[in-house]
């Protein structure tokens, strides 16, 4: 497929547009990142944690510190859990049509497969 | 499975504002298109801290001196949720980083201009910021799911860094007559500048454009400065000031207003590193990368000494 995008939005300047980079400049980052982490946030008391973000941090009570900073500036949360991002494992988006085959087909797992006459009450 | 079915499959979902998740299969160009623009959106938040961080010591009370802080503070975190949004699509926050501070990659040229009075505040607020919501607000509509959600979040933090930008103006417009001068000398120098944050025309694009039918973006560059110049030329008036203009009309036959021609020389020039303060803006954010280095690395080899010593114990 031979695609060009060619339009310059905002935030969008292609690099051959735009001039490039002085080759004079080093890459300036020297191989100490600090690892992903994911952000889970408990928006209030009785609620689950939800996914919020990632970030970077060198460890898991700066993650926690910096998720403070960056996902509840606005009292967003009560509570926060942080995973390391390379500790997560996800199911495969290519096999979800066989991976989730098995539920397609029990709809008695729903109470409105049920006919009742409308006599019964409360169920 | 075929390229040519897993590109149907890809466009199919597009079509019917199914989002498109991290693992899911996409064309390279969808993939890189999307790292440059989420990575380009990312370095102006974090460049657009620079002109702004040069008024906090210099706000003219403690109030709007919080207020700043709090708008810089936000852009930072801006800039953090969009490098992890891009991020999901393969590329390393080294990288990009990378990408900025040697120049290769770009961020919004609005920011190499300076920030020279107090009001410049206000008109950043107003002006830049109101021309960024516009693409922000269409961009949480976006295809690719974690930049939607990222412009979600954004677009709530922003609507108040409008609100001061404009309440700023209008303090000054009730001022002194040297305050009222100072609030219209810096509309005049934002105006046009704003203007050329959404890019160049779309007359001046040849090829069928991508990014609307993948639905990266959902509206052109024309239609987006449209509606910025319908929205600002209603809201100076109740500034009691003017744009710097004279084509400035309304168009009853379109129901817009029409507006002059912008000097799309400067606009490259600018785009190009010549702008006034394209090297400040670099030479900036080099500084602090590179002064900030031995924390990140003491900060590292910390984390590394706290969880052998961890281990130390549990064996």
């Amino acid at each position: 497929m031979n695609i060009q995008i060619r339009k310059f939005y905002y935030g969008d300047i292609p690099e051959d547009a735009g001039g490039s980079g002085s080759s004079a400049q080093q890459p300036v980052t020297n191989g100490t990142a600090w690892p992903l982490w994911e952000v889970f946030i408990r928006s209030k008391q009785g609620l689950d944690h939800k996914h919020a973000g990632s970030l970077h941090a060198a460890d898991a009570a700066m993650a926690i510190e910096n998720a403070r900073d960056v996902y509840t500036r606005r009292q967003e949360g009560v509570s926060i859990w942080v995973v390391e991002s390379k500790y997560i494992h996800a199911s495969n988006p290519d096999e979800a049509e066989s991976f989730y085959e098995p539920a397609a087909d029990k709809v008695y797992r729903h109470p409105s497969f049920y006919d009742l006459p409308d006599e019964v009450k409360h169920m | 499975m075929p390229l040519a079915d897993l590109e149907k499959i890809f466009q199919d979902k597009i079509d019917a504002e199914v989002k498109i998740e991290p693992k899911d299969w996409m064309p390279e160009a969808y993939r890189k298109t999307n790292v440059r623009q989420i990575s380009q959106h990312a370095h102006s938040e974090i460049i657009g801290m620079l002109p702004e961080g040069n008024w906090i010591s210099r706000a003219p009370s403690l109030k709007r001196k919080a207020i700043l802080i709090a708008k810089v503070q936000d852009e930072a975190g801006h800039g953090l949720y969009l490098y992890s949004a891009a991020e999901t699509l393969g590329t390393s926050r080294e990288q990009m980083i990378d990408d900025l501070l040697t120049g290769k990659a770009k961020y919004s040229s609005i920011f190499n201009y300076p920030t020279l009075t107090w009001a410049d505040m206000g008109a950043v607020g107003w002006l830049v910021d109101g021309a960024a919501i516009l693409n922000q607000v269409m961009l949480c509509r976006t295809s690719y799911g974690p930049y939607a959600r990222a412009m979600v979040r954004i677009c709530k933090e922003e609507s108040f860094h409008q609100r001061q930008g404009f309440e700023t103006l209008l303090v000054l417009s009730k001022g002194t007559d040297e305050q009222k001068a100072m609030c219209q000398d810096a509309i005049n120098r934002w105006w046009w500048p704003s203007l050329m944050m959404f890019g160049p025309k779309d007359s001046e694009s040849v090829n069928s454009d991508m990014s609307i039918k993948w639905k990266i973006k959902r509206k052109t560059n024309d239609e987006l400065r449209q509606q910025f110049v319908d929205m600002i030329a209603e809201q100076v008036k109740l500034l009691g000031m003017t744009l710097p203009d004279p084509n400035l009309k309304w168009n009853a036959a379109r129901n817009h207003y029409d507006f002059g021609e912008i000097n799309w020389e400067e606009f490259w020039n600018v785009v190009k590193g010549n702008g006034p303060c394209n090297r400040k803006r670099m030479e900036a954010r080099r500084k602090a990368h590179e002064e900030g280095a031995w924390v990140r690395e003491a900060a590292m080899a910390y984390a590394e000494k706290k969880k052998t010593r961890e281990g130390r114990k549990v064996a």
